[in-house]
């Protein structure tokens, strides 16, 4: 029964060298000078007004495509949920199929509808309507993230969906319930885990994000992500890309830890 | 003779083409215990969705109190199921299960409080307010999916399979149990198993269907002891099955022998189904009864000895408190009115038509 | 049982999101075979950017490192993954949550700082080259391989690998014999999962690859910055084509197998 154990040997020697390792890496350089001393300045230089702004305009992005992804997605998953038999399979599969898509061509896709002489704009012109000039902005970096993430929305919340004991549906409605009251007390409160792993899922790429922002943002729209990958590929200061990268991951720990309590205190308050 | 209180009408359900019901009809009185009994597939859970609401019928009406409830939705109805699977809601505690009903039709907190330790003492599980139902046994659970039907104060409540899930000790305790729940709440049941024992021991009215056909309606005695045709015979209780020929009234020829029974009315030489209960079978010592055999197995079964006897090419079932060893010559004998006599059904139409008189 | 039935306006609502997903992606077809160099004006049918295409040095070793890094690192994550799994399951509750802590780390971790971190490990190291980048696809794959076959192997292996050992097989024979074909779904789902992740991802190979080298997801970024060839549209199309077929097959595969009866 022990010699089962031994395995697991080559992925501990794995998980220890290429997850751990790096990591204390990354935190020796974040928390070390380009001389080799100690020091805190690497993880303070988020208070820099540059890398504040980084940071906030990547949480707005990232909260906003987020949201927008879960608005559009929780109606879709529900309808989808809905669909019986043989083709649902076909259905959501289709739903699910750009995730497939290579992430740089998604990209190159709404490149080429939002640019100046895109294809929006040559339908604007077309129908004698005034032309955006979405490209390089923020809107289009939003657009991008969401069209690039929605997926990933889509999947986890559908799942949630399935899992949903039809019963449980004709139990709300013979006690009484009408549709509302059961989406309200019953769907919605099920569905709700699939809904936090889908937060998860478009938050984490969208807050960390920087080559949507690169193509579709132009060098105009600094994020955090951009702030660090330039910090590596520009600027060789590694112990402040490192320390920067450290600040990320508390970001993102603290809104999982955050995003994992709201979702105990719903069950706990459903009726 | 008790109220109606529900009339199925002439109920017609297909599903994806095949014919699930066809043109049921059925009444059930107030503050009745009956059971729709059969095998899967025989439509009797289509039935009972029928009278949630869950299922509308092609055709036929469903009235209620005398109202024609047949397009209302189960939200509206006041009668209450219990899940097969029990259908309790993993993300509330017991009490907020229980209260769902309640809070959903307005009901003050104080009303609500009261009627979940009212219906928590009513099945045994005081105490159990703030627990999880993932986290209780089968039978704790099923408590808490009668007590959440009840509170709402239903005068029917449709219960679909409840017992299936649970070991054999804690059915058959669940059994005296429901039978007195019905009996303090007052309030109809309509039960919905495949077990048979089930059903003899709860029900006032046993309803037996088949293939969307109600076989036979009536208390669980007339339908152990006068079943009217081969299934409703061989799906409840143990039972010889036999062909025979009604020579004339009163006489009917079983493989070559002639015995007297009590049945009148089938003509003369008329093919006809015999049913004798093993129990009905009397042995006696060779040549003293009707029909000689050999005894081909025994197996003791507690309460009796199961046999079977082989005479005049037919396998016979007996059960009798004393046992014959394997070789023994022995007699068959029945007492008359312990033979039932049957129709042979011609055709599934000939089975409808024997249910609708 | 009955369900809901899905109105016209629901209807219309997943035919509208359906629309939006797929719209850039058709015009991106619609231009690989666009004769004019513009996104907007239509200059006539061609399927010069497909010949080209293939004339194009740079995308053919780009296609060739994105399918030798993908396909390597997607066995290698499976191989690691299920070997780890198989071990985890006879270990202490304790050690088993502790692993699996680790092992969810590159999963949760925004990509960004899987890469860097990688690519600190081996510029400090090693160098940056086509191992670093297979160790960082492998790293990222195995997590998605270990979610996928080890729910399997707690479900009914366990019950089944003591019955074969009951019935006198030997504990490796029992393994590949019983537990092996039990488990084979999730290992195959891993290793797709391991593979799209694998194939799709930018991020990290980003950071990780070495001077020179590109990957499909790479060298698109590097186009697209400098202002797009059409050559990249009938790559495009013919990825989509390829993800659509490999989609197809799967989906044919899983459907000829019985399907668990519900109800």
């Amino acid at each position: 029964m022990n010699k089962r154990k031994l395995l697991a040997g080559p992925y501990l020697v794995w998980a220890a060298g290429f997850i751990i390792l790096p990591l204390l890496i990354v935190l020796y350089y974040g928390l070390t000078s380009a001389e080799g001393g100690f020091t805190l300045a690497n993880l303070l230089a988020i208070a820099d007004p540059i890398h504040l702004k980084a940071l906030g305009e990547s949480l707005l992005i990232a909260l906003g495509s987020t949201l927008i992804s879960l608005v559009v997605a929780y109606p879709l998953a529900y309808i989808l949920s809905k669909l019986k038999g043989g083709k649902s399979g076909i259905i959501i599969m289709m739903f699910i199929l750009p995730m497939w898509i290579n992430f740089m061509l998604r990209v190159l896709a709404i490149q080429m509808i939002l640019s100046n002489n895109g294809l929006l704009n040559a339908l604007l012109g077309f129908l004698h309507l005034p032309l955006q000039h979405i490209m390089y902005s923020k809107t289009a970096i939003l657009i991008g993230m969401t069209y690039d993430y929605l997926p990933f929305m889509i999947l986890p919340v559908y799942n949630a969906m399935c899992k949903i004991d039809r019963d449980l549906l004709d139990a709300a409605s013979d006690l009484g319930a009408g549709k509302l009251a059961s989406f309200r007390h019953v769907i919605l409160p099920l569905s709700l885990p699939g809904v936090v792993s889908g937060i998860i899922m478009v938050f984490i790429p969208s807050i960390s994000e920087f080559a949507i922002a690169d193509i579709l943002g132009g060098s105009k729209i600094l994020l955090i992500g951009n702030v660090i990958e330039q910090e590596f590929s520009l600027s060789s200061n590694w112990n402040l890309g490192s320390g920067l990268s450290i600040i990320l991951m508390i970001f993102i720990f603290i809104s999982m830890a955050v995003m994992n309590r709201t979702d105990t205190q719903e069950e706990g308050i459903s009726v | 003779m008790k109220k109606t209180l529900i009339d199925l009408i002439d109920i017609t359900k297909s599903f994806d083409g095949a014919c699930v019901l066809d043109e049921l009809n059925l009444s059930i009185r107030e503050n009745e215990f009956l059971t729709l009994l059969g095998p899967s597939g025989c439509g009797k859970t289509t039935t009972l969705r029928i009278l949630g609401g869950f299922v509308t019928p092609d055709q036929g009406q469903v009235i209620f109190d005398g109202q024609d409830i047949t397009n209302v939705p189960p939200n509206k109805r006041n009668l209450n199921t219990v899940f097969q699977k029990y259908a309790l809601f993993p993300h509330m505690t017991v009490e907020e299960n229980i209260a769902f009903g309640m809070k959903i039709s307005g009901k003050s907190d104080a009303y609500i409080k009261d009627k979940i330790q009212y219906a928590l003492k009513l099945v045994n599980l005081e105490g159990f307010e703030k627990r999880k139902p993932t986290l209780l046994s089968g039978g704790q659970q099923q408590r808490i999916a009668i007590a959440r039907a009840i509170v709402n104060e239903p005068k029917v409540l449709l219960l679909d399979e409840p017992l299936g899930a649970l070991d054999l000790k804690l059915r058959q305790d669940m059994q005296y149990e429901l039978i007195r729940l019905k009996n303090e709440l007052g309030i109809t049941f309509v039960y919905v198993t495949h077990d048979q024992e089930e059903a003899l021991t709860m029900s006032d009215t046993v309803v037996v269907m088949n293939q969307g056909y109600i076989q036979q309606m009536g208390t669980p005695e007339q339908i152990y002891n006068e079943p009217e045709n081969a299934f409703v015979a061989d799906f409840i209780g143990d039972s010889n099955i036999i062909d025979a020929t009604m020579i004339q009234d009163e006489l009917v020829e079983i493989l070559g022998v002639k015995f007297p029974c009590v049945d009148k009315g089938f003509g003369c030489n008329t093919p006809v189904d015999v049913v004798i209960r093993p129990e009905d079978l009397i042995l006696a010592a060779p040549g003293e009864g009707r029909m000689d055999g050999t005894v081909t197995h025994v197996i003791f079964k507690g309460v009796h000895y199961e046999m079977e006897v082989l005479a005049n090419g037919f396998e016979w079932l007996i059960q009798s408190t004393r046992s014959y060893p394997v070789g023994t010559k022995v007699s068959l004998n029945v007492d008359p009115y312990n033979i039932q006599i049957m129709n042979k059904p011609a055709s599934e139409d000939e089975k409808a038509v024997a249910i609708d008189e | 049982m009955k369900r809901s039935k899905v109105s016209f306006l629901e209807k219309s609502y997943v035919g509208l999101i359906f629309f939006l997903l797929y719209a850039p992606i058709l015009i991106l077809i619609g231009c690989s075979f666009n004769a004019s160099k513009s996104r907007v004006v239509w200059g006539g049918f061609t399927l010069d950017w497909y010949i080209t295409l293939f004339q194009n040095e740079e995308v053919i070793s780009a296609v060739k490192t994105s399918l030798l890094l993908t396909f390597s690192a997607a066995l290698l994550a499976t191989l690691i993954g299920t070997l780890a799994c198989i071990g985890i399951t006879v270990m202490k509750k304790k050690s088993q949550q502790g692993i699996l802590t680790v092992t969810n780390i590159p999963m949760l971790n925004a990509d960004i700082v899987t890469g860097i971190a990688i690519m600190l490990l081996f510029t400090r190291f090693w160098n940056l080259g086509f191992f670093s980048m297979l160790a960082a696809h492998v790293t990222l794959g195995v997590p998605y391989v270990i979610l996928n076959v080890l729910p399997k192997l707690n479900q009914t292996s366990r019950i089944i690998y003591d019955a074969a050992m009951d019935l006198g097989a030997s504990p490796v024979y029992a393994f590949i014999k019983v537990v092996l074909p039990d488990i084979m779904p999730g290992i195959f789902s891993g290793f797709l999962l391991a593979f799209t992740i694998s194939l799709d991802d930018f991020v990290i190979t980003y950071f990780t690859k070495g001077a020179g080298m590109n990957t499909i997801s790479t060298m698109i970024y590097q186009q697209a910055r400098r202002g797009i060839n059409p050559e990249m549209y009938a790559l495009s199309t013919i990825l989509f084509l390829v993800i659509l077929m490999v989609l197809w097959i799967v989906n044919r595969i899983t459907a000829s197998k019985p399907q668990e009866s519900r109800d």
